[in-house]
């Protein structure tokens, strides 16, 4: 057990104001997650085809790009009936694993951002990890107009 | 001293994340009366069909105790509770003293009074013991009768039929799912379990049990008359908040144990969390034993931190279920068969050829309920409206679209929600 301290948690901000819909944060979630980290070869090559984790929210001129929030109090993990979805409680992530999901979609069901999506093919859910092994997820890095910002949040 | 929980399901394990929250020394015994580390109790439907192992069931992972500082009695069920002198006593008679204690017994199976249940080849379907002793019994059953068509019922049901088992599911209801889904819903899930080959009967019930001479199951007896022939029997009609540790205290119970908002009993420093706990209602204005899982974590993880000396409220016990029938995903959230008192409204899409359906429920231009089957992508953000009773007038119509985005919230909450708290210090901000 260590010990209780204020930490830090990393949260990326979908700033709609600026956001123009290029769909280029959803390019480069695929990407990240892809076997082969080339754009080209995820989209045309690899099967099953990484999917965005993150959805572009487009209606006429308004859009913005929507992942996890990894939430302080989630509600996914509450609904997980397999222990799939747990909060981490040094970093604050919201990990999903999907080795032991069972596709009931109660974590569906129950975020109130609609952040989690449906592989139905397979029966698992993917969402937002917030790309663990990059200082700043793939999406922020991309995205040409600061739509998408990453900030730490204190708890 | 330090914390004791009785029971090991998710409301314990939400009640142990909740005190580490705050409590990182004092420590949390728990009492199981299982004698398994906690496991996800739906997937026991899972279990018996073989689609996941017993070792792939547990709720967190193999150190969960132990980095938690958890002292875990395995197969130690709790017999009483001395309030007075704070102390636990499991069976055997070992005391565990208490500073706080949490109660989250869960529920117990109700079984009904059928004649002849008394016996081999009747099962109830909680526990991992219960789909234990069922999956043992499969291969030798051709014929089985589930007496409830609920939640538990349906998922036995399936289960034993993708084993190659015979199954008729008796409801004494006029449909099955009455509790969790409206009758549309109900209707559309019956038709795909009997497309499967699941019979279901209504309006009916299971009189007795028919054995033959070495005791063995041969046959129910239903109140029309009718016998249905079946190796054995599965009785699903509900479960009943455990509260046999409490009796004899002077903790209050009506149905279940009575908390107040904070999940505290009447007895200070004596939580109750989960299927055993009456709580306050999300909606309606009453304390009701709401048994589903959600709530169960939320109940505990709100429990725990107030044991470790918090102050936070619940929220309110909201029922909801999602859960997948032969392909068909289906979700069912808050009131989902409103009062015929015309201050519900509500609004129905439904598309039976694709056995796509929705159904809101409004009250004061609140969304309070939401039945979907079929497309149930990003339902959590109709739970979330649900939840926090926000209006939803101007918005209604785009709520029963099938393909809802977060867009169809209103502007200004979309920015509560997403927007940049001003507090919060940029990080990694895209030099320009």
């Amino acid at each position: 057990m260590s010990a209780i301290q204020q930490r830090k948690r990393k949260r990326v901000v979908p700033i709609e104001e600026a956001c123009i819909g290029c769909r280029l944060c959803e390019v480069a979630c695929v990407t990240e997650h892809s076997r082969s980290k080339d754009p080209v070869r995820a989209f045309k090559e690899e099967n099953p085809r990484p999917r965005p984790r993150n959805v572009l929210e487009e209606r006429g001129h308004e859009s913005f790009s929507l992942s996890c929030r990894h939430c302080t109090e989630p509600h996914c993990v509450d609904a997980c009936i397999a222990g799939a979805m747990v909060r981490d409680s040094e970093t604050g992530r919201v990990i999903h694993h999907p080795e032991k999901c069972v596709g009931c979609w109660s974590c569906v069901m129950n975020c109130p951002f609609g952040a989690i999506h449906m592989d139905r093919e397979r029966s698992v859910i993917y969402k937002c990890d917030l790309c663990p092994e990059r200082e700043r997820p793939a999406c922020v890095d991309a995205c040409p107009n600061r739509a998408l910002i990453l900030i730490e949040v204190e708890e | 001293m330090g914390y004791v929980i009785i029971g090991n399901c998710i409301a314990a394990v939400g009640a142990v994340e909740g005190i580490r929250r705050h409590d990182t020394r004092t420590p949390i015994t728990i009492l199981s009366k299982e004698p398994y580390p906690a496991y996800g109790r739906p997937l026991i439907a899972n279990y018996l069909k073989g689609k996941v192992a017993e070792s792939e069931i547990a709720l967190r992972s193999p150190d969960f105790y132990e980095s938690h500082g958890v002292e875990v009695h395995l197969g130690c069920p709790a017999t009483t509770i001395r309030t007075g002198q704070r102390q636990v006593v499991a069976e055997g008679g070992m005391a565990f003293p208490y500073e706080r204690l949490l109660i989250a017994t869960g529920g117990d199976p109700f079984l009904p009074p059928i004649a002849g249940l008394e016996g081999p080849n009747v099962h109830t379907f909680v526990t991992l013991d219960d789909a234990k002793a069922l999956r043992q019994e499969a291969p030798s059953l051709r014929r089985v009768v589930v007496v409830g068509g609920g939640l538990i019922g349906l998922k036995a049901a399936e289960s034993l039929h993708d084993l190659g088992i015979q199954v008729t599911i008796v409801e004494l209801a006029d449909r099955i799912l009455s509790l969790a889904f409206d009758e549309v819903a109900g209707r559309l899930i019956a038709h795909r379990l009997s497309e499967i080959g699941i019979q279901i009967i209504t309006e009916n019930t299971v009189e007795e049990i028919l054995r033959q001479r070495d005791g063995t199951i041969n046959g129910a007896r239903l109140k029309d008359g009718n016998i249905l022939a079946c190796d054995a029997v599965v009785v699903a009609i509900g479960v009943r908040p455990n509260i046999a540790v409490v009796e004899g205290t002077e903790i209050q119970t009506q149905r279940g144990i009575l908390v107040d908002e904070y999940m505290e009993t009447n007895v200070p420093g004596i939580y109750a969390a989960g299927d055993v706990a009456e709580a306050k209602d999300w909606h309606f204005a009453e304390w009701r034993v709401v048994p589903i899982w959600p709530n169960a974590y939320r109940q505990g993880m709100v429990a725990g931190q107030n044991m470790a000396g918090q102050r936070i409220s619940f929220s309110g016990s909201i029922p909801m279920n999602s859960i997948a029938f032969y392909g068909i995903p289906t979700i069912s959230v808050g009131v989902t068969n409103p009062p015929d008192d015309g201050s519900y409204e509500v609004h129905i899409s439904l598309t039976e050829e694709e056995k796509s359906y929705r159904k809101l429920v409004f009250k004061d231009g609140t969304l309070v309920g939401a039945v979907l089957v079929g497309r149930v992508e990003r339902a959590g953000i109709l739970t979330g409206l649900i939840r926090e009773k926000r209006p939803a007038e101007g918005f209604k119509e785009a709520l029963l679209k099938e393909d809802l985005s977060y867009l169809d919230l209103p502007r200004p909450l979309r920015k509560e929600k997403l927007g940049l708290p001003t507090e919060e210090v940029p990080f990694g901000v895209r030099a320009g």
